[in-house]
């Protein structure tokens, strides 16, 4: 014959914890700051940039502002900026992590 | 009502159509293709208001429907076999994010050998996904059953996606009576699709993304509770589709001459409208026999079976699909169902792999020796029979050396 389910089986189950899924809304910075993550950093030239934006419209992370300020603590280094300035006003450079921050 | 003499998988095709589904996106595969090519018809003929989106293979049909039921609209796919295997990971996508969306797959055999006939491996090989799995045993059954998919897919509390199984060629190609709902009636079991999150680029949310330990688990214990909760709304949804059309398969089973049987078979899919002949025959043998049909795999009818079956003598569960150093895979999770709860002997039949035939007939000695407490191993393989092409193959592979 059916044996009913005993009650302390049904101990220990989680209670309903509803509809938890992986969405999430974009912050800046919710993982900290991956700028950290950097082996080489953006330097710009100054005298060689005319302010075309194909380093704002590029940048993955969007590190990069209209006033082409770079935002160190976000950028992870990955070179797009300087590969698609078509001045060559960005370089990168090994970053000297010993403590000095950019060079 | 209208009335249809046609292929399961142009009946399937049509209740996508009265589902009113806006994004179809699918890559042909054999015996699934009749499917999407009615539907590309239907929408040529103006007769359907939906996007059909061509793609290069069945892992790109699945991402495009992540795409489109992601920004809220109703989608379908179908497929079968080897293009369900290659959508897996996307599988665990659409389930893990939580989209509703409906998928036809057509029950064939995986290869090698290459095998285009029926059998259940395909499915049963994306139990874990975290899709709802119902499994149809008649054109009648597909009809109902993929309206009844949007439903419980799109219900707030399941939102998951729901796989509708029907054999591939006993199903897919044979021409069989089928009722489609009209319009009207569909309309009124099936409101118009309002997603319970949607990508906006308004309101930007990144879904699926990086998730620590600290999170993670939550996220698929969410997943495991909706399939509890869709074990209530598989009924419903049964019942409330009854109301409207008359018409009803079972809930999560359905049983036949279960009342005062002492023994059964347990069945999904085709086989077990074979096993419905084979109880009738056991019956006129004064066998107590019925026939219990296991209609939803997963969410897995624990309850129903531990009911069903606790109370018999024995039970032989007919697997047509294999799970490699165990046993049938639906033989485990019956087993599992009536663990501590019942002195029921269960037997299993692993048969009809890659479109072998199975006679009732064979239901009906297996389950007789049971009876007559003959059977000496749990697992049986009834319908293996070595013929001269396993001896061919046997022969080329000591000609190897």
């Amino acid at each position: 014959m059916v044996k009913r389910a005993r009650k302390d089986e049904d101990k220990g189950r989680p209670e309903d914890i509803g509809i938890i899924t992986t969405l999430s809304v974009p912050t800046v910075g919710s993982v900290g700051k991956t700028g950290s993550w950097r082996v080489f950093v953006p330097v710009k030239d100054e005298a060689r940039c005319n302010k075309c934006l194909l380093c704002w419209i590029y940048c993955p992370e969007a590190c990069i502002s209209k006033d082409i300020e770079i935002d160190l603590d976000y950028c992870k280094g990955c070179g797009i900026c300087a590969v698609e300035c078509p001045r060559k006003a960005i370089v990168m450079l090994k970053e000297d992590k010993s403590g000095g921050g950019a060079p | 009502m209208s009335r249809m003499v046609d292929i399961a998988n142009h009946v399937a095709a049509h209740a996508v159509k009265l589902a009113r589904v806006g994004v179809v996106s699918a890559y042909p595969i054999t015996p699934q293709t009749q499917v999407i090519e009615e539907i590309s018809a239907l929408i040529d003929a103006g007769e359907m208001d939906c996007e059909y989106i061509p793609v290069e293979s069945e892992h790109s049909a699945m991402a495009a429907l992540i795409g489109a039921a992601a920004v809220g609209v109703r989608s379908f796919s179908a497929t079968s076999a080897h293009g369900l295997a290659y959508m897996h990971e996307l599988l665990h996508w659409a389930a893990g994010i939580r989209l509703p969306m409906v998928m036809v797959n057509v029950n064939r055999a995986m290869g090698p050998g290459w095998n285009i006939w029926c059998d259940h491996q395909d499915s049963i090989s994306q139990r874990d996904t975290g899709w709802i799995q119902l499994y149809c045993h008649s054109h009648q059954e597909v009809a109902d059953t993929v309206i009844q998919a949007f439903r419980i897919s799109e219900d707030p509390r399941v939102i998951l996606p729901v796989m509708v199984n029907y054999d591939a060629f006993v199903l897919s190609h044979s021409y069989m009576q089928a009722e489609l709902p009209e319009q009207e009636q569909v309309d009124r079991f099936l409101p118009p699709f309002r997603s319970a999150w949607r990508l906006d680029l308004d309101n930007p949310l990144t879904h699926g993304s990086v998730i620590y330990p600290n999170d993670y688990e939550e996220v698929r214990l969410s997943m495991h509770q909706a399939h509890d909760n869709a074990r209530r709304v598989i009924a419903e949804a049964a019942d409330e589709y009854r109301e409207i059309t008359g018409r009803y398969h079972g809930a999560l089973v359905d049983l036949y001459r279960m009342e005062d049987a002492e023994y059964a078979l347990v069945a999904m899919g085709s086989l077990a409208s074979e096993a419905r002949v084979a109880v009738d025959a056991l019956r006129e043998d004064g066998l107590a026999a019925g026939l219990l049909r296991v209609r939803s795999y997963r969410p897995f009818p624990r309850e129903e079976l531990a009911e069903g079956l606790g109370g018999l003598r024995a039970a032989l569960i007919i697997d047509r699909d294999i799970s490699f150093g165990m046993e049938g895979a639906l033989f485990s999770d019956c087993k599992a169902a009536l663990y501590g709860r019942s002195e029921a002997l269960l037997y299993n039949a692993v048969t009809g792999l890659g479109g072998r035939d199975v006679p009732y007939t064979v239901m009906v000695d297996e389950l007789k020796e049971i009876a007559a407490g003959k059977r000496r191993e749990p697992v049986s393989w009834p319908t293996v029979r070595l013929n001269r092409h396993h001896q061919d193959s046997r022969e080329g592979m000591q000609r190897c050396g």
